[in-house]
Formats: C-alpha cells, structure tokens, sequence
C-alpha cells in the first residue's frame, strides 16, 4: 500500500512506529505535488517551508510523548476560501491577487492547535461561484479520474486534491453543493454539516446564510476524524450554534439496522441520469440488505429550491462582495475620481460569473423587485425547510438521493451555457435552504467516473449520517496513473 | 393670504457610551492617530463577522426608556447597501423593519407654554462611519482624502420622531429636552461640535388647517441646534414664499450653509440611492426578555422632567433654580449626593448655583469634573450653618478647597476659621473695646445705634474676623446698658 493512499489512523501508526516521520510525509506529499499538480493544478498556493516546519514541530512532540491528537502532523490543505494568516489568500480572484489576511479562520486554527500540516492552498471558482473550478481567474483543476473533466465546484481544487492525493484531507465550503458535487465528481467522501456547526470566522464569503465549511477525506472515518476537530461554538461567529460537536467517530461504527431511510421521489424525476438513479437504487439495496427500513417519501417544493436558491445566493453575494472596492486591500485600478476607481477596480477584478451574480442580487435586492423576489424567496425557503421538517418528523432518519444528474463533464462544455451549469445543484441546494446536514459517499461509477450518494439528516443529525455513510461505503478506488494520462491526452505539464 | 403652519420632523443621530464598539473590541474612543483603533471586524476585512456588543443594546433600550419607548421583545438587523470609502464593508448594519426601540415621546413647551407631547417613531441601534480626511480645504479642492476607520463602527442608534414640530422654537426645545434626557440616562455624551448627537430636519409646509402634509424637505450637516434654529426659519421662509409664487416645492436633501446662513439643494429623490436593505445574515436576532428591560430600567436615574418636580415641591426652590440644576445632570447627582448629608436644600441649591458654579467657570472645568467631594461640601456647608465658621470664611474655605483639593477641616483649622462662639472668650476682647472707644460707648448709651456697628467692627478687628458676630452685638448689647 502506497503512504499516499493511507488513511489518517493508518498514517498515525506509521508515524508511531517510527516506519516514517511526519517531515518526510510532509516533503513527500510536497514532491507528489510538485510531480502531479502542474497536471491537476489543484493548488493556487504551495506552502512548502511552512509545511516543513509545522511537521517538524509534531516530530518534536510526537518525540516528546506530548502529541496532540490524530490529525498532528498529518498533512492536509484548505480552499482558498479560508484565510490564513500571513499566507496569501485570494479566493481565486484577481481582486484578491495580493490579500495576504493578519488573521486565521476559526476552523483552520483548530487544525492548526492540534497540529495539521498545511500543504497550501487549493483552487475553487472565483469567491465559490461555480460548479466546475472554471471560474477560477487562475486556471480550472482537473478531474484526477479523466483530466479532461472537471472536478466539479467551486471546491473543485479541494476534491481533486484528496482524489489525486495531493493531501491527505482538506476543507472545502459548501453554498449550495460546493462540497457534495466535487467530492461525487472526484470520488471522495464530503460533508457539508449543518448550518451553524462550524464557524465561518475567516471563511471569504459567498451567500453567508447559506456557506459552511466541510471536509473532504479519503473514507468515511477520516472525514469523521476532521468534522470533530473543526465543529463547535465560536464566539467570533454569532451564527455558529453552541450545539455540542457529537460522537462522529463512534457513529460510523453504530449499526444501521433499524434506521429508516427516506427516499424522496422528487429527486429521481426528470433531468437525472437514468444511470446515477440506477446507483442510488443499488445504495438502497445495499441499506435495505443491512437491516434498514427504505421509505419513499414526498418534498413537493423542492423545485423551488434552485429558483430560489440562486436569489437568496446572489442577494447575499451582491452585498459580501461590495466590500472589494480597491480603498482598503486587494487590488486597485487607479483613476482620477473615485466613481471611476470603484467601477475600474471591480470590472477588472471580478470575472464574469462573479459579475453576473452581483447583477442579479443587487436586480433582486432593488426597490420595487425586493418583495417579487427576495421576499417572495424568503417564503419559498420556509415552505421548503417546512417539506423536511414533516419528514425528519416523521420518524425518517436520513435521506438518499443522487447528488447531481451524472457524474463528472467535459472541461469548456457548459463554459456557455450557465443555466445547465446550474442545473447540476438541483439535487444539493435544497439542502443548504434548510440548513440540513448532508454527506456524499462513492459508490459506484459510470464509464470509469466516480459516482456517490447523498444523504441527508436532520439539523445536527451528523452522527445519523456517518453510520448510514459507514454502511453504505465501499472501498476507495484510485484514479488512473495521471501522468499517463496526460501523456494520452496530450495534456501539457 | 393664505396662512401656513409649518410641519417639522427631526431624526438624531447619537453616538453611544460604550467602551467598545458594536461589532468588536476595539476602543471607542474620541480622537487618536488615524486607523488606530480598528481591526480587521471594524475593517471589514474578508471573511470577518460581527458579534453584537450587548452593552450597546443595552444603552439603545436605555435611551427607548427614557424616552417612553416601548422595547420591542424580537427586533434585528439590516444591511443598508451603499459605496462609499469611508464605509469599509460598503454597507452598513442599521434596523429597517424590525428596531429596537418604537413609539416614545418627549414633553416640550409650546408656544404657549402649555405642554406638548412629541412623539418618537423609532429608536434604531446601527454602526457609525468612518471619516474622509481631505488633502485640501474640502472635498471639492482636495487632490486627494484618506480614509480613517477609528470612528467606524462606533455604535450609534437614530431617533426619528413624528412630525409634530409646528415652529423652530418647538423643534429646539425638543433637541434641548433629548439631549438633556439622553445625557441623564447616560447613554450618549451628545456633543454636537464632536459630532457623538447629530441632527437632521424634515420640514414641511400646509396651509392652516389643513391635515395634508405638503412636500418634505430633509436638511443636513446641522452643526448646533442654533443651526438647526437658524436653517428652519430660512426653509420655512422658502418654502412659503415658493408656494406664494405658484412654484412648486421639489422633494430633495438640503444641506445648511453656516456661512450663506442658507440650505442649499444637495440630491433630488429621484437621485437618491436605493439602499437595497436586506436582512443581515451574520448576526441573529435580538431576543430582549422582559427581565433584562426592568434590569436596564433600574439603572436609569430620575429624568429631568421628575427632578425638576420633586427639587420644586420637596426642596422648596424656585422654578429658576430647579432649572438650574436640572440643565445639568452632573450638578443635579452632585446635589443628591450633597443633600444625603446635609439637609437644607435650599442652602445646597444657592451654593451650587453660586460659588460653586462660579468656582468651575473660573477653573474652566466641566461640571462632570468638579474638583471637590460632595462630602466636603456637606461638612462645610454644616460648619456655616452651626455657626462655627461664618459665610465670608466658608467661601474662602471652598475656593481653597478647589485650589489645593485640601479637605475643609484642615483649611479651617490651618487658616484658623473657627468662630469665636465661645462668650467668656469674648467678654475680654469687647471690654477692651468699649475701654478704648469710650466716646462711641457713650454715643450708643445716648441713644445712637450707629455706635453699635462701629464698636462691633472693633471687635471683629480685634478677634481677626473669628468672633460669631451675633454674639458680639449680644455682648455689646449687655455690657452698655
Ligand atoms: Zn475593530
């Protein structure tokens, strides 16, 4: 077995039994990415000085007796989403091309006090608009499993990291699937936990009632590992609830006999993949054979979701955004009056995505269109956190659905053509509008492409959903040599 | 001719008495070098959140009750988009629907001198801006301005009232009354020229009698309430002699020229911005229970309308005198504190009133800084009255009890003040006199009451000032006849 494909206990016992130490983990997974990455390119920022010398660090103590626990020195990356203090951070921005923050986000630096080894930083559509990395102002990430696709997004970098083993975990925020479709996309487990469970303090904001942090791993257990090191109150962030961090890792190893599991007919109706329902009837099969009761159940607004989710999105964006305005940080086009710096800093700074939904919040947010839409919105989400409130009430512990329609696309083939763009989160906004728990497992593939299930608890229902994903799991499967396929492909380093 | 009756709504900004600001830790304190009390909350740095400064709310709902608001038990926050350098996160976190404070009113005067209710619409709790600092004189002659972030975020909450002014006299007499309550209550230190009480006017004209309100004019950058004073009779002038021309009142923003002594037009609505008011995500709603409003209540001292009751019926003084007092607040704690020990009020009122204020106005101190404790001045004030000190050496006593910050007793004592009340101690002393003034004693004798005055000078002389002068004329009295 490769290191690279060890999972985090299997690393620990590495490292305890002195077979290897974590800095010669940490410069390993730096010279797999100096190797793999120029074809990937899941990376904006490599860290690799400071990298080494937080591994030192937990050499020093793992020497000492005075470990911190299972993640210190094991190597990991974060989005470029998270701010990371002294290290740039740009939200793959031109606007942020230079944002080196003087503070870390909260989730990070609970990593950082039990001694994660930051690799660096890793791609996303620009401030998480997108669901492909395409959006990056940078470069777009390769799918690891054909790079000739995408990764999915906007945590596109994130998932591709993990799949391709260029971390061993890493962080990745979910608005609306940012989470669940790379990590399905890209064949990793993903959690994007309930609202509120972890901090968004330093987490560069795209729709704040709708962003949270989640966790990209190698397995089930390993995500488990992470979503307890990261969750809790802050009190940085009034909107982080003081709900205790559960038992994650005990979870996964509950039986799921017994567990009624919800399937909502809504989510295998047109525009899905007649291939993904096949999987996802299979990971039914695969429940109902270990003992779980498969209930068909109804959300009847979830149509709505989509609609409403890119208002709500767009309202919130159009306002976290303004705040780039070339005065105080970031980059600045200097002209002679001010008007004109605002307009030429943001016109050039944003991409056209990012443009495109400050247009359509700043459209819904505007007198004599904020009750047709973003109130008229307000009340679809209620209907719609109504919908599963009836059917958590109802006795259903968890959810399965697909995550989005098939698995995943061509890089450049929905670059034009935005609204099927966006169709690929019908499946995973809903989720986010109701603040809901919801975790994505492989399991199955299509033509070669990694294929995963979602589920789908009830507010802080995380345990519920590790036993469910823990039963459902099966074992991780490796994409294909990428240097031979970028030799096939034709794909330049 | 038609008569018009002027219409005024007034909306106050006033910047709160926390320690830090709303959203996070950092000082709010006035002045400093620029961008020095800020930090990457209050400048709106990526990624950040605000947390609620509860002292703040505290304060808004402090102001609401001293303002006969009622407390709204679930209000919440608002994003009011808008560009502008000196706000860091180009929106700014203020109430719209949901405020905090609603439906309060002030008593004022009217014209007549009869007691008007003003009512308040709404207290909303918001963060304040920073400031543009201009290369130039202006922003309009400036090459360039740099922003300073140290005020942005202090917490400020806006008073709206219902526009039920009828006059400038009217429309001061309620920012006199606000800012005194606002003061009393300790929520706000309401110094215009620091900019901690802002004011805006909406002002109206219709004709007598009607009840349809003609087209608003909102005025800006008033500076004083003599400003405000000023700008409203100029408007009020305006806009009449516009209606008596036929021409019609445009609905805009104003903004006050000190020095034209005129308002000139700043926007028209149609150009005014559309604030795209939304509510914020990052922070939650505020629960306010009914026992956390009675706990802020119990930190409210008497308001003015009150004390200046109860100084009238319990104390005895005169209107003049209550008002006194009352304008200002650290005189009128300073009397309490004063009236625990001693108990004739009166006494305590003319001193404070006199000497006192005297003392402080030289000293050029603020009231809320007088020098001396409010015991000290019982003890003197008791000395004076028991007659062992007389008044002429209890005022020399206070003035070097605000010069050295001595206490009374050792001045006393060291400037050898005690009277004289003491009478074998003084038989002595008026024998002499009337030996050695034997003609003044028998002019007395004869009948001639100036002898008195004169031979009691003598003794006063004689003693240094220190004899009690009652018993001296007792003594005089008893050894000439
Ligand atoms: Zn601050």
């Amino acid at each position: 077995m490769s290191i690279y494909d060890m999972t985090i206990n299997q690393l620990q016992q590495q490292l305890n039994d002195k077979n290897i130490s974590s800095y010669e983990l940490t410069k390993k997974y730096l010279a797999r990415i100096e190797e793999i990455d120029p074809v990937i390119h899941a990376y904006i920022t490599v860290t690799p000085e400071a990298a080494l010398e937080a591994a030192k660090a937990s050499d020093e103590r793992r020497a000492r007796g005075e470990l911190i626990g299972d993640l210190d020195g094991i190597p990991m990356a974060l989005k470029d989403i998270f701010c990371t203090d002294g290290i740039l951070t740009t939200c793959a921005s031109k606007i942020l091309a230079n944002f080196v923050p003087p503070y870390n986000a909260t989730c990070w630096q609970r990593l950082a006090d039990v001694g994660a080894v930051l690799l660096g930083k890793c791609n996303l559509d620009e401030f998480a608009m997108g669901s492909s990395t395409e959006n990056s102002a940078y470069f777009a990430t390769r799918n690891p499993f054909d790079i000739e696709r995408t990764p999915g997004g906007s945590s596109g970098g994130s998932a591709a990291a993990v799949a391709a083993d260029l971390a061993a975990y890493t962080l990745g925020t979910d608005t609306g699937g940012s989470v669940r479709q790379p990590a399905h996309y890209c064949g990793v487990v993903g959690i994007k936990p309930t609202y509120g469970l972890i901090s968004r303090f330093g987490i560069i904001p795209y729709a704040s009632s709708l962003d949270q942090a989640g966790v990209f791993a190698k397995n089930v257990y390993d995500c488990a590992t992470v979503l307890e090191a990261v969750s809790g109150h802050d009190e940085k962030d009034s909107t982080s609830t003081p709900y205790p961090i559960g038992d994650y890792r005990g979870a996964c190893q509950r039986d799921v006999k017994g567990m009624k599991i919800g399937m909502p007919k809504e989510f295998f109706e047109e525009g899905i993949d007649p291939r993904t329902i096949e999987i996802v009837k299979k990971a039914a099969e695969k429940f109902a054979a270990a003992g779980a009761e498969v209930i068909e159940v109804s959300l009847p607004h979830t149509k709505y979701a989509l609609p409403a989710y890119y208002v709500l999105a767009c309202a919130e964006a159009s306002s976290n955004l303004a705040r780039y305005d070339g005065v105080r940080y970031g980059v600045r086009v200097d002209k002679p009056t001010l008007e004109e710096i605002f307009c030429a800093t943001r016109s050039a700074g944003f991409g056209e995505e990012v443009k495109r939904r400050i247009l359509l919040g700043t459209y819904a947010l505007s007198s004599g269109y904020y009750d047709a839409y973003y109130n008229k919105t307000l009340q679809v989400r209620t209907l719609i956190k109504e919908d599963y409130d009836k059917v958590f009430a109802s006795g259903i512990d968890c959810l399965l659905t697909p995550v989005t329609p098939g698995p995943a696309f061509k890089l450049g083939e929905m670059l034009d053509d935005p609204l099927t763009m966006y169709m690929t989160d019908v499946c995973t906004v809903p989720i986010n509008i109701a603040g809901l728990a919801s975790m994505v497992v492989p399991f199955a593939d299509i033509e070669g492409l990694p294929v995963g299930v979602q589920l789908i608890g009830a507010p802080f229902s995380e345990e519920k959903l590790f036993t469910a994903a823990s039963a459902v799991e099966v074992p991780r499967r490796l994409p294909p040599d990428i240097l031979k396929q970028a030799v096939e492909k034709g794909v330049e380093r | 001719m038609t008569e018009f009756q002027t219409v005024i709504g007034l909306e106050f900004h006033a910047e709160l008495k926390t320690k830090t600001k709303i959203f996070c830790s950092c000082p709010t304190t006035f002045a400093g070098e620029p961008n020095t009390h800020v930090c990457p909350v209050c400048l709106g740095l990526p990624g950040v959140l605000p947390v609620l400064n509860k002292r703040a709310v505290e304060l808004a709902m402090k102001a609401g009750l001293a303002l006969n608001c009622q407390i709204s038990p679930f209000s919440k926050f608002d994003r009011k988009n808008y560009f502008y350098p000196d706000l860091p996160k180009a929106y700014q976190v203020t109430q719209y629907p949901l405020p905090i404070c609603k439906s309060g009113y002030i008593t004022v005067p009217d014209a007549d001198g009869n007691e008007k209710n003003i009512r308040i619409n709404r207290i909303h709790l918001e963060e304040d801006a920073g400031k543009l600092v201009h290369s130039g004189e202006s922003i309009t002659t400036s090459n360039y301005s740099l922003p300073d972030y140290n005020r942005a975020a202090v917490p400020l909450i806006e008073i709206v009232s219902e526009p039920d002014m009828a006059s400038a006299e009217e429309a001061k007499a309620f920012g006199d009354k606000l800012k005194l309550i606002l003061e009393y209550a300790g929520v706000s230190d309401v110094k215009m020229e620091q900019g901690s009480l802002r004011c805006d006017v909406n002002i109206s004209l219709m004709p007598k009698g009607s009840d349809k309100l003609g087209t608003k004019v909102e005025i800006k950058n008033l500076n004083s309430f003599r400003a405000m004073h000023r700008a409203i009779q100029f408007e009020e002038d305006r806009q009449r002699r516009m209606i008596e021309r036929g021409e019609k009142i445009v609905q805009e923003t104003r903004t006050w020229d000190e020095g034209s002594g005129q308002t000139l037009s700043m926007r028209s609505k149609e150009n005014d911005h559309d604030y795209r008011y939304f509510p914020e995500p990052d922070l939650v709603p505020t629960v306010i229970t009914p026992e956390w409003i009675e706990a802020v209540r119990s930190e409210l001292p008497e308001l003015p309308d009150k004390r200046e009751k109860r100084l009238k019926e319990e104390c005895g003084l005169s209107y003049y005198d209550c008002a006194q007092i009352v304008a200002t607040p650290a005189l009128a704690f300073f009397f309490d504190e004063v009236a625990k020990i001693f108990d004739d009020k009166k006494t305590i009122a003319n001193w404070l009133i006199g000497d006192v204020s005297r003392l402080i106005n030289v000293a050029e101190k603020e009231y809320e800084q007088i020098p001396i404790a409010a015991d000290d001045l019982a003890y003197l004030l008791e000395q004076a009255k028991s007659g062992a000190i007389n008044n002429n050496s209890a005022k020399a006593v206070l003035e070097e009890m605000f010069a050295s910050g001595k206490k009374p007793a050792e001045i006393i004592s060291e400037r050898g003040f005690a009277q004289i009340s003491d009478s074998s101690a003084l038989e002595e002393a008026v024998k002499a006199v009337i030996e050695a003034n034997a003609k003044a004693a028998e002019d007395f004798r004869a009948g001639k009451q100036q002898a008195m005055g004169f031979l009691m000078g003598q003794v006063m002389k004689a003693t240094k000032g220190q004899a009690n002068p009652n018993l001296v004329k007792e003594l005089l009295a008893k050894m000439l006849k």
